[in-house]
């Protein structure tokens, strides 16, 4: 595949690839294209702009570009790609902190992608563990109050899937809460105030 | 058989849900080859995917506080959903590791880290702690002619440096455990494919298409049905396959169960969407 539209330089922010590999621990640099990655993503075909070119765009320093692409939010954490890498690079890690930075610079995610995560974040934060029936619904919600054609995407296989999964009785409506609340709130705390001193440490740089 | 027969137990969230079929099956299995589980007090969800996607923090802290409570006990830590295995290895190695990490976990969750419980996955205990002339020794229906295709999916065997199976690419211990259990086992090309895991609410579509490209692998390789270490694989293959045929999907354990003449079988093999029934009762296994 040639590289295409992901070589098409805006303004370059050289550091950035510094900046992926102090947050993710992988050093892109070593890429040298070989596409391995590419060829073994099960969600290529979703994204944008490939695993490969995706690199190759950190490496040039194609900040915005990458942190606005479709394909952070494809990426279904596989590790495939990070399996197969001639030069060791993991780019699931990288994947989430492209997401982590893409959200702090407000751009706007997948919408389903993320609404789901957040559902299920909030589950853990209200009853310490993943409940699927409240969970479900905040994701629906969410979805239809940030892009209403969203809510609709799926639904009938969605439908389908609920349906056998209530039929067998296998969805609990009563969520199940753990004791020690207090300890996940705590956690929580100590992840925003976390995420709230590194946004500083990145504006005072 | 190893002396390390007593573990402590992380079910995870699905164990009594959508993944209810593994939960009871890997209980009553345990349970007759004498490896105690002792559930983990408390125990809260370990993030999942979400955890590392939206927030680097909380994919460590929440896993972690499951291996925090585990220490009191110091018994490895048995965990049947891969993906809650691989949080709470990389929780666990985190605070080994990372001393300044440790000193926080500790102080915000009063506990100390003594490093002696460690995160494992079920089937690794199963092929590792188990001789298998113990097992061999249980099994009182063997799975004559049943042709049976292992999935292990994607974060079982990956990383491999995290998960260290014996071949990321083709591994074999869930292909050697059906072998025990006397099924006939069938080779294809689909072993760690990915079936889309986490997006199964948020993009059911990707999913559909990556399921059923794993189902159409194992008809082609002329399998009967497909076995499972991961509730997320065996919930996506079993809802969203649209292939020419339906393929029923079965956790290893509930395989074992059924080739040690476990009477428990009746409560769960009814709740697969697709019904492995018709086909056990063919083979006569059932």
């Amino acid at each position: 595949m040639a590289l295409g539209d992901a070589t098409l330089a805006v303004k370059a922010d050289v550091a950035f690839s510094d900046v992926v590999k102090e947050e993710s621990g992988e050093d892109i640099r070593s890429c040298y294209y070989c596409q391995k990655c590419t060829a073994g993503c099960p969600t290529a075909y979703m994204m944008d702009y490939k695993p490969a070119q995706l690199l190759r765009m950190i490496q040039l320093g194609q900040r915005e570009k990458v942190l606005a692409s479709r394909a952070i939010w494809m990426c279904v954490g596989c590790e495939a790609c990070g399996t197969r890498c001639p030069n060791e690079i993991r780019l699931a890690p990288v994947m989430d902190v492209l997401r982590q930075m893409a959200l702090e610079e407000e751009h706007k995610p997948d919408t389903a992608v993320y609404s789901l995560h957040r559902a299920f974040l909030d589950s853990i934060r209200m009853w310490g563990r993943m409940h699927e029936v409240t969970m479900l619904a905040e994701f629906k919600s969410r979805c239809l109050l940030t892009e209403y054609p969203v809510f609709f995407q799926g639904l009938i296989g969605d439908i389908k899937m609920a349906s056998d999964l209530v039929l067998n009785g296998k969805l609990s409506f009563v969520p199940d809460r753990i004791k020690r609340m207090d300890e996940i709130k705590a956690l929580y705390r100590e992840a925003a105030e976390v995420s709230s001193r590194e946004e500083e440490t990145e504006v005072s740089r | 058989m190893s002396t390390r027969t007593r573990y402590t137990y992380y079910p995870g969230c699905t164990s009594e849900t959508t993944a209810i079929e593994f939960g009871r099956s890997t209980e009553i299995v345990c349970e007759a080859l004498g490896l105690e589980l002792n559930e983990l007090d408390d125990w809260n969800c370990c993030g999942a995917s979400s955890a590392h996607s939206l927030d680097h923090e909380l994919a460590l802290s929440l896993p972690g506080r499951n291996v925090a409570i585990a220490q009191e006990a110091g018994l490895d830590i048995v965990i049947p959903c891969p993906a809650c295995y691989q949080h709470c290895r990389d929780a666990d190695i985190k605070m080994r590791e990372d001393e300044a990490w440790r000193e926080k976990m500790e102080r915000l969750l009063k506990f100390r880290y003594e490093g002696e419980a460690r995160p494992r996955h079920l089937l690794e205990v199963m092929s590792r702690d188990l001789d298998e002339d113990v097992l061999g020794e249980k099994i009182t229906k063997p799975l004559e002619g049943l042709k049976v295709v292992s999935y292990y999916g994607c974060v079982l065997v990956r990383p491999p440096e995290l998960t260290g199976w014996d071949d990321p690419e083709h591994p074999m211990t869930m292909d050697r455990l059906m072998a025990v259990l006397g099924a006939e086992i069938v080779d294809w090309s689909y072993k760690v494919d990915c079936c889309g895991a986490s997006m199964t609410l948020s993009r059911g579509e990707i999913v559909k298409v990556l399921s059923t490209k794993i189902v159409e692998g194992a008809i082609d390789a002329g399998a009967d049905c497909i076995v499972s270490a991961c509730g997320m694989c065996e919930i996506n293959l079993d809802t969203r396959q649209a292939a020419e045929r339906d393929v029923p999907i079965f956790y290893f354990t509930e395989l074992m169960a059924l080739a040690m003449g476990l009477p428990q079988v009746d409560k769960w093999l009814g709740k697969h969407s697709v019904d492995p029934r018709p086909l056990l009762r063919e083979r006569g296994l059932l």
